[in-house]
């Protein structure tokens, strides 16, 4: 009787513990969210204001149309077309590879594995001086295409990765099957193995567009011509005006900027815990 | 040069010895052909590049057309022999040992909190925790840098209202080396902790109900059972971890960077990412900056050959 007595309380203390955890944790979001739509004076008041007293869209128009700072909308098309065209490159060319190293033993697979397996691990902070370099010697640097170029790269060898993890799921007996009721080999790996790597494909994308729309460092050194920069480097912009940082400005920036990233987080998460485990455990 | 998810391995473990195709080799060359080409191109290349450019002496009159002189391992030389460059060095270390013990630290004790939770509270957390995790870099930084504001920040706020500490009052965190490295810390911590909780927390599901049982019949306390089943269990997760948060936390770039131009100062408070930047990118010393560039990867490649090992043997 005492024991349980105990373990009810123990567990109102862990809920408790739980529920800072969450406040912790969510609540720069929160804080984020509240500042950009906030009116300025309420922004800069030195009372500690938890929650939003007026409510403004201000802060949002400011930073999509003021003519006086860089403006949002190129900069979320140069975002989105670099992103875009990092995914579909992505996925495409990780797919092919992904089939070779899964379905087919060759003499340099093992080398293959070994490179991709190296070359994640490559520091981007360390190559950015030679890669400076080389795309300024080929003319590339404020252009999408070096940026496409080089996340398409980076991302490749993850996304080749966990493809291959998906493309060995699915059994090759399967094709074999349908080969003995009259596929040919293609027609029967497009027709049974594909559509069944198609929450692979959406994972690896979603991985390529997240890693490609938050990417910092090369988009800096890339792309300095204010109608070339993505939205990162947009952002930054807002925060060199020291002094009078309009921090609800700033706010509303981040918002639009983190949006996009945290919904397409939340829907890949599931997998990527499954993933975590069966990555992880194995070792 | 990939972020939180490169742990994320193979999604299912591969049935053992499943018959390949093996036919010419033709085929698969084809295919692996396009991916081959671009990483080579936007990878290799620049490597060879790189180690190249170490070797030589590469400043802004060379960046402007004169010819660059192979000096060897001079430029190895004056990194090696700059105070500078082993004052950002140790800076970085133990920034990063900071960052990965407390996110260890904390990562598990959460970890460890989650599998006591009834379930709506355990979903909450995760929320709050996946919500910490979607962030990016960035905007991360740039919020807990409105958050540690001196004038209007919510931080000196609720230091100062909350707690009645008078001295939060106008405090200004990011002008001296501690107080920026104390928000630098909270900042990676904060996002860094929600990937080991679920990675902690998938380990900790593998571990058989049945042995915790049977060591509670024999008599065995809460520690004890933790000690003897379930960290020896959890220990390749632990690793895995461990590494790789201190491979990201030595590379860390973006916060720094950011943290630099809310209005933190920038002396004493370089990290190496930020160091080889400003050298190579902002100085225009690419010569010193390849050579700095050499060791970092070296340096982070050692680290990282245990993980690359066990990647390699579960995707054989």
């Amino acid at each position: 009787m005492r024991r349980t007595a105990r373990y009810r309380a123990m567990t109102a203390l862990w809920c408790a513990v739980a529920v800072v955890v969450f406040v912790c944790s969510t609540f720069p979001v929160y804080w984020m969210v509240k500042t950009s739509f906030q009116p300025n004076n309420e922004v800069r008041s030195r009372e500690l204001q938890l929650w939003p007293e007026h409510f403004t869209l201000r802060n949002y128009e400011t930073v999509l149309f003021d003519p006086g700072r860089t403006p949002f909308l190129p900069a979320l098309g140069m975002s989105l077309v670099v992103t875009l065209a990092t995914v579909l490159a992505a996925a495409v060319l990780a797919f092919f590879a992904a089939v070779a190293v899964s379905r087919f033993r060759f003499k340099s697979r093992t080398g293959f594995i070994v490179a991709i397996i190296a070359i994640q691990m490559l520091p981007l902070e360390a190559m950015m001086v030679s890669l400076y370099r080389v795309l300024d010697a080929w003319q590339l640097l404020n252009t999408a295409i070096a940026l496409i170029l080089v996340y398409t790269a980076t991302v490749l060898p993850f996304t080749i990765w966990t493809l291959r993890g998906f493309v060995d799921g699915v059994p090759i007996e399967l094709e074999e099957a349908a080969m003995i009721d009259g596929c040919s080999r293609v027609g029967a790996f497009f027709r049974v193995t594909f559509p069944l790597l198609a929450p692979g494909l959406v994972a690896t994308g979603v991985f390529a567009f997240i890693q490609a729309w938050n990417e910092f460092l090369m988009a800096l050194i890339v792309n300095t011509r204010p109608e070339l920069m993505t939205l990162p480097v947009w952002l930054r912009t807002f925060l060199t005006l020291n002094g009078t940082t309009n921090w609800a400005a700033i706010m509303a920036g981040s918002t639009l900027m983190a949006i996009p990233v945290v919904v397409f987080f939340l829907i890949i998460q599931g997998r990527m815990a499954s993933g975590l485990a069966a990555g992880a455990v194995k070792g | 040069m990939i972020d939180v998810e490169t742990a994320v391995a193979p999604a299912r473990p591969a049935p053992p010895a499943r018959p390949r195709r093996r036919t010419g080799a033709a085929l698969p060359l084809l295919l692996l052909a396009p991916a081959s080409a671009v990483v080579a191109v936007v990878i290799g290349w620049p490597l060879l590049q790189l180690a190249l450019l170490s070797f030589q002496e590469f400043g802004r009159a060379q960046v402007f057309g004169q010819p660059a002189e192979w000096i060897w391992f001079d430029n190895y030389v004056s990194v090696l022999t700059d105070g500078e460059f082993w004052a950002v060095l140790g800076r970085t270390v133990a920034f990063a040992a900071v960052c990965v013990v407390a996110a260890m630290v904390l990562g598990v004790a959460l970890a460890l909190l989650m599998q006591r939770l009834p379930k709506p509270f355990r979903v909450l957390m995760s929320v709050g925790l996946l919500l910490a995790w979607a962030m990016p870099a960035l905007t991360t930084t740039i919020v807990w840098g409105w958050m540690f504001d001196t004038e209007y920040g919510v931080v000196n706020a609720l230091l100062r209202d909350l707690l009645g500490l008078a001295e939060f009052d106008r405090r200004s965190w990011l002008i001296e080396p501690l107080g920026f490295f104390t928000v630098a810390t909270i900042i990676i911590v904060w996002g860094a902790v929600p990937f080991v909780t679920f990675m902690v927390f998938a380990g900790l599901t593998q571990v058989p109900d049945e042995q915790l049982e049977a060591a509670a019949l024999d008599g065995a306390g809460p520690v004890m059972r933790f000690r003897a089943i379930v960290l020896p269990q959890l220990a390749p997760v632990l690793v895995i971890a461990t590494i790789l948060q201190l491979i990201w936390d030595l590379r860390v770039f973006t916060q720094i960077f950011a943290l630099q131009d809310i209005g933190g100062i920038r002396a004493d408070t370089s990290t190496l990412g930020v160091y080889i930047y400003q050298t190579a990118i902002a100085g225009g010393e690419f010569g010193i900056g390849g050579a700095l560039a050499v060791i970092t990867m070296v340096v982070l490649m050692i680290l990282a050959y245990p993980l690359m090992r066990n990647m390699l043997r579960s995707g054989r």
